[in-house]
């Protein structure tokens, strides 16, 4: 890290930041892997989501340039049309299974 | 006192050349805050807490956000993920009534969990290693603007957006258009409203099944029924068809 870069992420080096996210990232990709129900594999979906959201931030500041950030506001609204069409997906299911465990969706089971 | 503290710690961080000690117990309560929330999500039983914990995440992200200068996006996470994502959660949550709890220690899957660990442990190392051994470039500077503290953070973030970023910012549009159309398509209750119902107690299921035979080939052949099959589920889909025989009238009268 130059002085610079640790200047203008708040002191602290990029590499504090990289790690909390990488950390984030694998608890989110280990809940995705071992829950059931969908709507909270949803949300593990979303804490990975969210550490590389941390990881755009952190490389913007870095790399002094403006483009992570404006990254991130588009990961943003990926999330949110994500999150709405998942969930349609859900209320459908649900309708026809009346369940949101994953292990009961096997209708394009062969 | 706050302030004065804030001062003096900055200035002896200056004078020794390190980071504030604000900064480091700001990162550090934020960095709890995201960790025990994240781990909250994944072990709580109740999936109203998991939404409650990943608001936590959220809020310490958000921190961390403002740690780094980035005001805006902190501002926007707080208002998009906690205040629209995490909300429509725990509407779909209640909605469903799937708030129950769950048996978060018995493993379905035999396997499952170590193959989990030993999958998402090997995933991490591997890219801990590619940082470290691979040489990365990083290409030319960008012509978008460099995150200087000159201007404000949205003026730059608005002026990015809208001129370098203006072709992705449109398909944005056009992406959250098809968001909604889909969700309606989703979630809309098709014409033949008979065949996603399922019944409400075992009784409705019991009940109808002596009239099975009697009621049932006409539809079932009408929808196509990819149900019928060789597998058990068979009689109680064509149970469930059978209910929907007798609440058609109240189906179709529901908008």
């Amino acid at each position: 890290m130059t002085a610079a870069t640790t200047a203008i992420n708040g002191n602290i080096s990029g590499e504090w930041y990289l790690a909390l996210a990488g950390v984030l990232f694998a608890i989110g990709a280990f809940g995705l892997l071992i829950r059931r129900n969908v709507l909270v594999m949803f949300m593990c979906v979303e804490l990975m989501l969210n550490a590389a959201n941390l990881t755009f931030v952190t490389f913007a500041n870095m790399l002094h340039d403006i483009g992570g950030q404006v990254l991130v506001f588009f990961v943003l609204v990926v999330a949110a049309a994500e999150v709405v069409v998942g969930l349609g997906i859900v209320v459908a299911i649900f309708r026809r299974r009346a369940s949101a465990t994953a292990d009961d969706f096997h209708l394009m089971k062969g | 006192m706050a302030v004065i503290v804030h001062g003096v710690l900055l200035a002896a961080a200056t004078a020794t050349g390190h980071a504030s000690a604000v900064d480091w117990g700001t990162f550090g309560v934020a960095a709890a805050i995201v960790l025990s929330g994240a781990i909250g999500v994944v072990v709580a039983r109740n999936p109203v807490h998991s939404a409650l914990m990943l608001v936590m995440t959220l809020f310490g992200i958000a921190v961390l956000f403002v740690l780094q200068r980035d005001d805006f996006l902190a501002a926007v996470q707080v208002i998009v993920y906690a205040g629209a994502i995490v909300v429509l959660f725990l509407f779909v949550i209640m909605f469903l009534g799937v708030d129950r709890e769950e048996n978060i220690a018995a493993e379905p899957l035999r396997g499952q969990r170590p193959l989990a660990v030993a999958l998402v442990a090997l995933g991490v190392t591997g890219l801990l290693l590619l940082g470290e051994i691979s040489k990365w470039t990083i290409g030319a500077p960008s012509v978008a603007g460099s995150t200087d503290s000159s201007t404000s953070n949205v003026a730059q973030l608005g002026t990015s957006v809208y001129t370098t970023y203006l072709f992705p910012f449109e398909i944005t549009s056009a992406l959250l258009v098809i968001a909604v159309v889909g969700a309606v398509a989703l979630a809309r209750r098709p014409p033949m409203a008979d065949i996603d119902r399922v019944p409400d107690t075992e009784a409705e299921i019991a009940g109808d099944t002596g009239s099975e035979t009697a009621g049932d080939t006409g539809s079932v052949t009408d929808r196509g029924s990819s149900e019928k099959g060789d597998d058990p589920e068979t009689d109680q889909a064509a149970a469930t068809d059978d209910a929907h025989q007798h609440t058609d009238a109240h189906q179709e009268v529901t908008p």
